[in-house]
């Protein structure tokens, strides 16, 4: 809600600065975002100006006028003036900056020869004064609105402030100079003079014509409605400039006068009215449903299918209006309109602001309704518009029709001391009685509890809870102590709170640089990274309303969104790209299992708990790795060595280990990657049960190319989750012998396709509990282990829990390991 | 007389005199000083200690003295001879000394040379971000509660009276799952963690609640339709608004500093009430750019307060939405942005450099934010 602080003054008394007002304004709870001086920058004279006569010039490539413009005498008389705009005639009064006036934004206005003739001034629009937007011609005042010379600045409202006021969902009542005004008044302790108090000079109903009937046919969605009848009105009498300048001042531009008095009075009252063409009505006009499917278009030009749930304004033909949105176009009072029905109602809050959202419709009357609208005064605020109409329009009031449902008064019982005890201050009762007092409250006192009658204008006040909040943001939140509150002791980090921070500090100080991106993904992605139709990671929640109708659903891998985020680091010009990202995926779509519905007057069942946790998609963490380029520089120490395959396994490895967790290798088969080159990684339980936890190694070349990634580019991606699930909370100590260790070199020649891993298993079985340790260093093929074998060369160490090792003793335990790995593996020394 | 004299030949023998011991010593420690490394001291030490030596053929000369001479010149030699042997051991462990001296020396290295061979990482700064804004809260005794990213709707709104068709709904711009009516969204916020943590722990319950969150905002400058906050909240026996601002004040004076406060302004949220804006006092300047054009804080833009987030009174209804007695409990709750956070505290400009993922980013704040 745009306000000037002019209108603020008149119903208020007060006379302070915008700032220092929207301070006030703020510390009560609404949020002034700006406060802008209309026509800021401007110094100089503006005049009253009357055309006297328009000369076209028509040699030029637009139309251009020269003007004979009386300014008055004190200004120099009758000046020439050169106008490019088309939008005024002889005897219109204008408004005209004199030379040596400054336009805001530094324009100095002169006299200058141009288009042949000397332009001594300037014809203004109301952009060039700084009023508004409108720049489509020159402003054109109303007649009789001054003489020629008379200082424009009054007139135009120049100088005054602006208060720009976001209103929160719970405060309609301040969509109105009258709701402000309130809250300005008890900012500053100055008595409010409410303007619906104000006696309203309208005659009574001539009831020469029978006024226009009304009727709701829903008297929850529509409490109150009221119809009034005007005839014989002057639609071509012109709005006075004073209103024209609240209108433009409050956001809102001027149409016609039957309009712009609605317009006004809803600004004032913070009561939407809406206006028909009372020729253009057939019988009743009721609130009311329309029929199923029914079309409409509204004013905005749209058509709309109506269904028998919306609430409508209708007559005997059909649907007129989408109840407190938008009229229709049909029944639009016109320019030439004479015979006026003003329709003045309340309706349901949550109706309009289902109407609202079903057709993306939003407008001043919505935004109000949606929020609240005071109960009572749509009586007050149709004769209210009435009498600004006959005063300046004329026309001849015919009556007032009107259906009212029961009104029900919110009453709210509350102990004196309960702000107080929510505050953690003092608050002596007598103030909250005095401020509950002050928003409009009726309060009467019962030894201690408060029986509090709320102010029709007031429909956000429902509990004990709003009470107490009017009262605390009138003492001012500044006021209230601070004091910090003693939590009962604590648990810290959870264990696997700790592990997964854990986790991203060992990939960090393995060199991997955490990122995050978004996790929208779509079927382009999917068919990039190879993902078969049947692979259960398709099976994603799809989003009803993405940003991208490319990316509609949820990614169920990590993967699919950090490759793209490798791919940018790529385009960035990094060559060097070791990323990952811990973050939720999305295991399922949502198609088949329904979240139960639930109120909110009791927490939900065990029963309504479990489905509704059921029905949401596993959402477990992952990590995932993407490694691209050189994992160590070139330098002195020697050339660069590029990330392989082993790297994205090792990345896997740290993370684990990280957690206390030792991961199995394994081959795996993953078409996101390398066929050949694709780890499947393993973690064991407390039970001994060996789980897939995820995938790493070379990314298959496929890939790599529908990214636009380098050859032999890595990954890994873990669910992080399954890891941590087999984390020891407690790590066991070591048992470990002192006797000597015995070690000894091992290289057996396997078939070029058998694991290391395998065959070092083998040799851990065969060796038994004497082996200490087993490590692979040389993996080597070439002629001298022929075709299609490679060599494997492990060292082992062996130690005994009591004594020294024999050589025969090594030597057989060493025999020992080699003759699994030969039955296991086929694997023969060399 | 020399004796035994068995060769009667006249033979020139050394001087066995003390000024010729003397000098014997003395040439032999001149000559041992001036060696300068091992290898000259081993010549030394034949030239004058060796078999060849002019003290050991001195010393042979000793049988010929006659008996009274032979005990003063014998105690004589031997006492030259023990000279030069301790002076040559004392050299020798010098020559060593400088010999290893020297192998280190040249050993030397460009120590200035780049040692980077691998890479350094780092963790996101949202992340560590909210593990620090998390930590101030364990410190307090709070825990950490977690919830879904893809929530139900009831969870998300109507547990924190935002009734379907209530204006706060459009207010944030909801992610829908599957349609708009299957009762699953993209949490806006992280207030359903709130409503988990309460229908699983009775009161009291103090907890902190990080996560990532989304909106259907276009990504700018300013925006970004993913982005993450943080939650705080306290249901207990009498906690009061006080106590909210306390808490808010701990917080600010933890992550920004000591003595900076908050400030609270009254605002609306469907879920708390009284509700307020969080402000915190500007830390750069803090306050003294108010109204002072000559010197622009470009973290508070002069205001001396920064916008950082929301609170307020959790809403009798949600307790009951949850099965709390409001009549016996009542709770605090608030809630800020990361990313903004992250923006003023840590002077990030453009809100894209937080989500696109460009290693020069990450790696800039290492492991710590
Ligand atoms: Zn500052």
């Amino acid at each position: 809600m745009r306000i000037p602080i002019s209108w603020i003054s008149e119903l208020t008394g007060v006379t302070a600065s915008g700032r220092e007002i929207a301070e006030h304004l703020i510390a009560a709870g609404l949020e002034v975002e700006s406060v802008q001086t209309i026509g800021e920058g401007l110094s100089g004279d503006l005049v009253v100006g009357r055309v006297e006569e328009i000369e076209e010039l028509t040699e030029f490539k637009k139309p251009i006028r020269y003007c004979l413009v009386d300014v008055g005498a004190d200004h120099g008389g009758i000046r020439g003036i050169i106008c490019g705009a088309q939008n005024f005639v002889v005897g219109d009064l204008v408004v005209v900056a004199v030379p040596g006036t400054i336009l805001p934004g530094g324009f100095e206005i002169s006299a200058r020869e141009t288009y042949g003739k000397v332009s001594n001034g300037m014809i203004c629009s109301e952009r060039e004064m700084g009023l508004g937007e409108d720049h489509e011609g020159i402003l054109v005042l109303p007649p009789e609105t001054a003489s020629a010379g008379a200082n424009a600045k009054p007139i135009i409202g120049l100088a005054d402030e602006i208060l720009d006021i976001a209103v929160t969902p719970d405060r309609g009542y301040a969509l109105s100079a009258r709701g402000i005004a309130r809250e300005v008044c008890i900012a500053y302790k100055v008595p409010f003079s409410d303007p619906i108090d104000r006696v309203v000079h309208v005659p009574a109903p001539s009831g020469s014509t029978k006024p226009a009937e009304c009727a709701s046919d829903d008297l929850e969605a529509c409490d109150l409605f009221t119809l009034s009848t005007v005839v014989n009105f002057n639609p071509y009498a012109p709005t006075p400039q004073w209103m024209k300048n609240r209108l433009r001042d409050c956001g809102m531009r001027s149409v016609s006068l039957a309009v712009d008095i609605t317009n006004y009075v809803m600004l004032e009252s913070g009561q939407p009215l809406h206006a028909f063409d009372l020729d253009k009505l057939q019988g009743t006009v009721r609130a009311g449903h329309p029929i199923e499917g029914e079309l409409f278009e509204t004013l905005d030009h749209v058509e709309r299918t109506l269904s028998a749930s919306d609430l409508v304004i209708l007559d005997d033909r059909g649907t007129i209006g989408l109840a407190g949105v938008m009229g229709g176009l049909d029944a639009e009072i016109s320019d030439s309109s004479t015979n006026i029905a003003l329709e003045a109602a309340h309706f349901d809050s949550m109706a309009i602001a289902r109407s609202s959202r079903k057709y993306k419709l939003s407008s001043e009357a919505s935004r109000r309704f949606e929020r609240g609208v005071d109960r009572t005064i749509a009586p007050y605020a149709a004769l209210r518009a009435i009498e600004l109409m006959l005063e300046l329009g004329g026309g001849e009031y015919v009556g007032m029709n009107a259906v009212e449902a029961p009104m029900q008064v919110t009453v709210i019982t509350i102990s004196n001391q309960l702000p107080a005890q929510i505050a953690g201050m003092e608050i002596p009762a007598q103030q909250v009685v005095d401020l509950l007092t002050a928003v409009g409250c009726q309060v009467t006192q019962e030894s201690g509890q408060l029986h509090v009658a709320v102010p029709s204008w007031r429909p956000d006040i429902t509990d004990q809870a709003d009470l107490v909040e009017e009262v605390i943001r009138l003492i001012g939140y500044s006021n209230l102590p601070s004091t910090l509150p003693v939590a009962p002791a604590g648990r810290g980090v959870t264990h696997s709170q700790k592990l997964r921070r854990r986790v991203g500090t060992a990939l960090a100080h393995a060199g991997l640089s955490e990122v995050l991106s978004y996790p929208f993904v779509g079927p382009q992605d999917l068919t990039a990274l190879r993902i078969p139709a049947q692979d259960p990671r398709r099976d994603m929640p799809t989003l009803a309303n993405p940003l991208s109708d490319e990316q509609p659903w949820l990614r169920s891998s990590i993967l699919f969104t950090l490759i793209p985020t490798a791919r940018r680091n790529l385009g960035r010009g990094h060559t060097s790209i070791p990323i990952f990202e811990i973050g939720s995926v999305f295991q399922g779509g949502m198609d088949t299992v329904a979240i139960p519905h639930m109120n909110v007057e009791h927490p939900p069942t065990p029963e309504q708990w479990s489905a509704l946790e059921n029905a949401l998609p596993n959402q477990p963490l992952h990590v995932a790795a993407v490694l691209i380029g050189e994992a160590q520089p070139a330098g002195w120490w020697g050339g660069a060595r590029p990330f392989d395959w082993s790297d994205a396994v090792d990345s896997a490895r740290i993370l684990a280990e990280s957690c206390g967790v030792t991961l199995a290798v394994s081959r795996g088969a993953d078409p996101i990657f390398h066929p050949g080159r694709c780890a499947q990684l393993s973690v064991t339980d407390a039970d001994g049960a060996s789980h897939v936890v995820g995938a790493a190694g070379e990314l298959h070349p496929a890939v790599c190319e529908s990214f636009g990634l380098p050859p032999r580019s890595c990954a890994m991606e873990i669910n992080l989750n399954a890891v941590i699930k087999c984390a020891p909370l407690v790590m066991p100590a070591p048992v470990f012998s002192t006797q000597p260790v015995a070690k000894e070199d091992l290289a057996v020649v396997v078939d070029q396709n058998m694991d290391a891993a395998l065959v070092e298993q083998a040799l851990r079985e065969g060796a038994g509990d004497l082996l200490e340790s087993v490590r692979l260093f040389d993996v080597y093929s070439g002629p001298q282990v022929g075709e299609g074998k490679k060599s494997l060369a492990f060292a082992l160490r062996f130690r005994s829990p009591d004594h020294t090792l024999s050589a025969e003793e090594t030597a057989r335990v060493r025999e020992a390991a080699l003759q699994r790995a030969t039955h296991v593996c086929g694997a023969v020394l060399r | 007389m020399s004796a035994p004299n068995k060769e009667y030949d006249p033979k020139q023998v050394t001087d066995l005199s003390e000024e010729s011991v003397n000098r014997m010593v003395a040439e032999a420690l001149a000559a041992m000083n001036n060696a300068g490394n091992l290898a000259e001291l081993k010549e030394v030490r034949l030239a004058h200690f060796g078999d060849r030596s002019p003290l050991a053929l001195a010393n042979r000369e000793i049988g010929a003295l006659p008996p009274a001479a032979k005990a003063e010149v014998g105690k004589r030699v031997g006492q030259a001879k023990a000279q030069i042997k301790d002076a040559l051991s004392n050299r020798e462990e010098e020559l060593e000394v400088l010999r290893d001296q020297q192998v280190l020396l040249e050993e030397t290295v460009d120590i200035t040379v780049p040692t980077d061979r691998g890479w350094v990482g780092g963790r996101h700064p949202l992340t560590t971000l909210m593990e620090a804004m998390s930590d101030v809260f364990i410190a307090m005794g709070y825990s950490i509660a977690e919830g879904p990213e893809l929530e139900a709707e009831w969870v998300n709104f109507d547990a924190l009276n935002v009734p379907a068709d209530h204006p706060a709904r459009t207010m944030q711009d909801t992610f829908y799952v599957t349609s708009q009516d299957s009762g699953a969204v993209l949490r806006t916020q992280t207030s359903p963690i709130q409503i988990r943590a309460m229908l699983e722990h009775k009161p009291p319950i103090y907890v902190v609640a990080p996560g990532r969150v989304y909106r259907t905002d276009e990504l700018d400058a300013t925006h970004t339709p993913v982005f993450h906050q943080i939650e705080g909240l306290a249901v207990d026996r009498g906690l009061t608004m006080a106590d909210l601002k306390g808490t808010l004040d701990h917080l600010a004076e933890q992550m920004f500093g000591a003595g900076i406060v908050t400030r609270l302004r009254p605002s609306y949220f469907p879920f708390t009430e009284p509700s307020a804006e969080v402000d915190l006092q500007c830390f750069i300047c803090r306050g003294a750019s108010v109204g002072n054009s000559g010197t622009p804080c470009r973290t508070c833009g002069n205001e001396g307060w920064i916008e950082w987030g929301g609170c307020g009174m959790v809403n009798p209804r949600v307790l009951r939405a949850v099965g709390i007695d409001p009549h016996v409990y009542t709770g605090f709750a608030f809630g800020m942005g990361i990313e903004r956070t992250l923006m003023f505290r840590n002077g990030v400009t453009d809100m894209r450099d937080m989500v696109e993922g460009d290693l020069r980013f990450t790696r800039a704040f290492g492991v710590e934010a």
